[in-house]
């Protein structure tokens, strides 16, 4: 019975330290060199693509990423360089969302951080900017 | 096998599966966490924080009052 007892004490602390640990991990480990480096590149971008959302060419996408939306503000000219503009954020977004998963020890938690990050971005676009939502664009 | 032996072997299964259950708890996807930290890096990509957010702005123009 003794056994039994000094069993279940010890299954106990063990239980309650293993809760606490997983308490204690009230953050998301983010500051990597990876991820301040894709942080800046998309801060850096962000001067570029905030008129952008503002003129409504561009939006904030429900999977995370930005998408073009309308084209036909932004001169012919200049369409290339809005696409490659949008690939860029879009690689950077996805890389975002990889290391923030592989930084915390769960490469599998990547399409939960991207969901995550998609429902923020449309929550905190200022208003003016277009955000998708499951009915389709609209306007903030 | 005796009835000791049998109760601390039974003891010790119990306690591996409420050991799991605790692992568990960290496997699973900290959803508030990461909302945090998504938040923290918009603040830096957006600049949110040097009140270039008109609602950051109005909050303090409002607290000014």
């Amino acid at each position: 019975m003794t056994i039994l007892n000094t069993l279940r004490v010890a299954v106990g602390v063990l239980c309650l330290s293993l809760a606490g640990l997983a308490f204690a991990q009230g953050n998301l480990e983010i500051n990597t060199p990876a991820i301040s480096a894709l942080q800046q590149a998309m801060q850096q971008r962000h001067a570029q693509l905030a008129p952008m959302y503002g003129s409504g060419a561009v939006g904030l996408a429900r999977d995370g990423t930005v998408a073009v939306r309308d084209a036909s503000s932004v001169p012919l000219a200049q369409r290339g360089q809005l696409n490659a503009l949008i690939a860029a954020e879009n690689a950077d977004r996805a890389a975002l969302y990889r290391e923030i998963a592989r930084a915390n020890g769960h490469p599998e938690w990547e399409a939960e951080v991207r969901t995550t990050f998609a429902k923020r971005w449309v929550e905190r676009a200022q208003s003016g900017w277009w955000v998708q939502g499951a009915g389709g664009w609209t306007r903030k | 096998m005796s009835m000791s032996t049998k109760s601390a072997v039974i003891a010790v299964l119990v306690g591996a599966t409420w050991l799991t259950g605790c692992v568990t708890i960290n496997i699973y996807f900290p959803a508030a966490a990461a909302e945090k930290a998504a938040d923290r890096i918009i603040d830096e990509v957006w600049q949110l924080r040097d009140d270039a957010s008109p609602i950051n702005g109005a909050q303090k123009e409002g607290e000014a009052k």
